[in-house]
């Protein structure tokens, strides 16, 4: 498996570049896999996606429907896409931690 | 390729039919990704194993739908498949291309993939099979550059097709083409970012003879019909009887409706029974013609027999005049797409649905009236609540 490692952030990750230990997760490996998929900076809005998808997760063991996320954000759907541009699968739930989605999100 | 380096796979070349093996050979002539795929699948064929990993999350920035990932199990063995990513493009409505467009896919293909092609795939793209991940926004920038798009994947509005209708087929009661690539165009933000509990697909038929299997294979089946009467050119009629056709047996004695008479003269048929099969008419194409009051009936639910079993779809809307904007189809289709959204469960179609929900509350939810069309099968279930007796009783202050 890969080795993911940007600054001090040293993670493994499949081919798509999912982290293989979420636990491992932190607010620094959040910012260091955001470099992958064209999110510059992390702003609030972008916590509020990833803290949502982190909490669900935790509590259901799966990621959210995606109608769900932006009901519970507030944000429309074209509005997650401008945040994460490679999606909310792709993107969002990488950068917060998540194991690969294998539907919904 | 060394010829002894896939002899179970050349089993496949023998014989008279066309052989996946030789084509994909003559790709790995010049291209190592296609090489690479036939040893892989030659030891799956010797293993009795499948290499491929399940699922991968790839994608082109803005988009949530188009690319499917796969990658090898075995990528030491076989590193120039180590990722061999799947592409679907946006196919031209009714697949017609210029042979220069179908060049530049190629080349943009050969240079950036396998060059390996599916033309077409069941949803009706073009099917860019193999590449890797870094090569994915430059095919994608390529692509889009020649004027194509990706189409859909996952749970999203999928790639919308239809027959060649009016461009090539007088039996077409409405412009196909038109109408696939309006719905294509109005539904762009659900084709690329999936947002549905599964997949949804629209396929467009001029006629009942329903040549992209809408019936079988779409969520929303828009086939073409019409309300009046069958045109009937009775000169042509003596002819295909001069000419030796049993219009007893072959045309009468296949209409499901039994509705055709011919008495060796007249030819007469009860329009009040007619089932707009097209039978009739494509046994005498010259001769019968759909009427002239044409449009389209709308039918919900089908699916292939993947997770749950298979199923056709049943009419929802018995008629409609096929005119742009559609707007009457689109809004019962947004109607249901708040529905399903709301209340389907995760990978459930539109069609086991409304079998879990029941067409009753299906319809009630999406404010639809029920119609006796809507019935699959009439006399099913003899233990029918009639909902508004009970109200009339009501009034007369009987009981509930
Ligand atoms: S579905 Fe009907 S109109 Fe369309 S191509 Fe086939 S026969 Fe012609
Ligand atoms: S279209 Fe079909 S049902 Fe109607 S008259 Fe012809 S064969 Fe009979």
């Amino acid at each position: 498996m890969a080795i993911f490692e940007y600054g001090d952030v040293s993670i493994e990750v499949d081919e798509d570049g999912f982290m293989l230990e979420p636990d491992q997760w932190n607010e620094e490996v959040a910012a260091a896999l955001a470099t992958t998929e064209a999110v510059e900076e992390l702003t609030e809005e972008h916590w509020k996606v990833m803290n949502y998808l982190r909490d669900y997760y935790l509590e259901f063991g799966v990621a959210p429907m995606i109608r769900k996320l932006c009901k519970e954000t507030g944000f429309p759907l074209k509005k997650i896409y401008e945040l994460f541009p490679s999606g909310p699968a792709k993107g969002a739930c990488k950068l917060a931690g998540l194991a690969k989605p294998t539907g919904c999100v | 390729m060394a010829t002894n380096e896939t002899p179970l796979l050349d089993e496949l070349e023998k014989g008279p039919w066309p052989s996946f093996v030789t084509e994909i050979k003559r790709a790995a002539a010049g291209n190592e990704m296609a090489k690479d795929v036939l040893l892989q699948l030659e030891k799956s064929y010797r293993d009795k194993v499948g290499y491929w990993k399940h699922g991968g999350i790839v994608g082109v920035m803005g988009y949530g739908g188009g690319v499917i990932g796969r990658y090898s199990a075995l990528p030491e063995e076989f590193p120039n498949v180590s990722h061999f990513h799947t592409l679907r493009v946006n196919q031209p409505s009714a697949w017609f291309y210029t042979a220069d467009a179908l060049r530049s896919i190629c080349d943009i293909w050969e240079e950036h993939g396998s060059g390996l092609t599916n033309m077409h795939g069941s949803t009706g793209d073009i099917i860019l099979l193999g590449t890797r991940t870094e090569q994915l926004e430059p095919v994608f920038e390529k692509l889009t550059a020649h004027g194509f798009d990706l189409g859909g994947s996952g749970s999203d509005v999928r790639t919308p097709s239809c027959c060649n209708g009016m461009a090539r087929c007088e039996f077409a009661c409405y412009d196909t083409m038109a109408a696939c690539y309006d719905f294509t165009q109005e539904y762009q933000d659900e084709l690329h970012r999936p947002a549905f509990p599964y997949k949804w697909k629209f396929k467009f038929s001029g006629c009942a003879n329903d040549c992209v299997a809408a019936i079988a294979r779409s969520d929303l089946s828009i086939i073409g019909t019409w309300r009046d009467d069958i045109k009937i050119d009775t000169a042509e009629i003596k002819a295909y009887a001069d000419g030796g056709m049993d219009i007893e047996s072959d045309v009468c004695g296949n209409c499901p409706a039994h509705c055709i008479d011919w008495d060796g003269k007249q030819l007469a048929i009860d329009n009040s029974l007619c089932l707009h099969c097209m039978h009739c008419i494509n046994v005498m194409p010259k001769a019968l013609a759909p009427g002239d009051d044409k449009g389209a009936v709308i039918l919900i639910g089908a699916k292939a027999p993947i997770i749950e079993g298979a199923l056709l779809s049943s009419v929802f809307m018995p008629f409609i005049k096929m005119e742009a904007p559609y707007r009457e189809i689109k809004d019962v289709v947004e109607e249901i797409w708040d529905v399903w959204c709301e209340e389907g469960k995760a990978r459930e179609r539109i069609g086991e649905f409304i079998q879990r929900v029941g067409l009753g509350d299906f319809l009630e939810a999406i404010g639809v009236e029920p119609i006796p069309e809507m019935v699959a099968v009439p006399r099913e279930n003899p233990y029918i609540f009639y909902e508004e007796f009970f109200e009339e009783d009501d009034e007369e202050g009987e009981d509930e």
